[in-house]
């Protein structure tokens, strides 16, 4: 009886000592102090929840393969297309300059529509309205191109997004979808990345599920993908029907969890799994 | 898919440096393996080679397999004992070949 005891003891001491060291092991995660009455107290970055190769990647300018997306938005970008005759540059001029603070801004309230636009519709306004050309398609290389080119003018400012005003019925109806248990594993948004973030999960770590680093070159894809593309991969994930891309939904989505990162540096275009 | 290939390397360097030279360059790398959404097998189409020449000298050549990910990066290092240009070629399955140059000069 006494020995079992003993044996048991054993066994919680090394048990608890195996926690500690895996506790120990874990990389220490930077993160920026959240603004009174935010979910978190600490809004950290997908990137520190990855590898230190995975960060490597996204660190050097040179072998981060989204920089290949902006270099090919930088031609486009000057490109003059659609039956007005004109390119993004005639009416922007040098992107450097008036593309700066654009993208971290985004989702954006657009007064003639009367509601927000993400960047990729904006571009796509643009090019439907003052170009007189064909907008791209969702998911298309051209469109995720240009979107991450654009928000890359943004590299390194805070995500300032505003939820006030007109924007508030969106940001409400953001914060419902992602409190909302999805399909048939009954998940939402926040039962993974609000209550058990930074804890592992199919051989991986759950991030805080930020925003900032959209688009993001994926390893497993091998090319950029559009954070509604990840919505709609974190859906199907959960057994669920995703809503449409670019859909009211997923555009109120998309403003809530802005909201979520407020103040984090953009780092599109980032490296994640 | 005629994209220019990112570079790095010095502008300069001094007689007899090792310098290092990176290179990436944007390719889908379809491996053959995989089928379409019709279920047909979708064609191999990879780099196959890649090679760099220093003033008409090999200095570095590899052969590349479809296991390799898309937008290879290759990262080598090199001998500077004059100036002169770098060539880079990426050998395409379809024949093609995607190409890039770049100049480096001894400090004075």
């Amino acid at each position: 009886m006494l020995s079992r005891y003993i044996r048991l003891a054993v066994a919680i001491a090394a048990a608890a000592s195996v926690a500690t060291c895996a506790s120990a092991e874990e990389p220490e995660r930077k993160g920026i102090p959240a603004p009174p009455g935010h979910v978190f107290k600490t809004i950290i970055s997908g990137y520190q929840f990855r590898s230190k190769e995975t960060r490597a990647l996204q660190d050097d300018d040179l072998e981060n393969p989204g920089f290949l997306a902006v270099e090919r938005a930088a031609d486009a970008w000057k490109k003059v297309e659609g039956s007005e005759g004109k390119s993004c540059m005639s009416c922007h001029g040098e992107a450097e300059t008036s593309m700066k603070g654009v993208g971290a801004a985004m989702p954006k309230w657009d007064d003639k529509l009367a509601k927000p636009v993400n960047l990729e519709q904006r571009i796509n306004i643009c090019r439907s309205e003052h170009m007189k050309a064909e907008p791209w398609k969702f998911k298309s290389r051209e469109l995720t191109d240009m979107t991450t080119f654009v928000r890359y003018q943004s590299h390194g400012m805070p995500v300032a997004v505003k939820t006030d005003g007109p924007m508030s019925p969106w940001f409400e109806r953001g914060k419902q979808t992602y409190y909302t248990r999805y399909g048939q594993l009954d998940l939402a948004c926040a039962s993974c990345h609000e209550r058990n973030n930074g804890k592992f999960m199919r051989a991986d770590f759950l991030s805080q599920g930020q925003t900032n680093g959209f688009p993001t070159y994926r390893l497993r894809d091998q090319r950029l993908v559009p954070l509604h593309e990840r919505f709609e991969g974190c859906m199907f994930d959960v057994r669920a029907e995703p809503f449409k891309p670019l859909s009211d939904e997923f555009l109120a989505l998309e403003l809530y969890v802005a909201w979520r990162g407020i103040g984090l540096p953009v780092e599109t275009p980032s490296v994640r799994n | 898919m005629a994209e220019k290939p990112r570079l790095k390397l010095p502008k300069e360097a001094t007689k007899g440096e090792i310098i290092q030279i990176k290179t990436l360059v944007s390719h889908v790398m379809e491996s053959g393996q995989r089928k379409d959404a019709q279920g047909k097998p979708i064609p191999r189409k990879i780099i196959n080679k890649f090679t760099c020449e220093f003033n008409g000298k090999p200095v570095f050549s590899c052969v590349l397999e479809p296991a390799i990910s898309a937008n290879p990066y290759i990262q080598f290092d090199a001998r500077i004992d004059e100036a002169g240009t770098f060539k880079f070629a990426w050998t395409d399955d379809d024949g093609s070949v995607i190409t890039a140059e770049e100049k480096i000069a001894l400090k004075a």
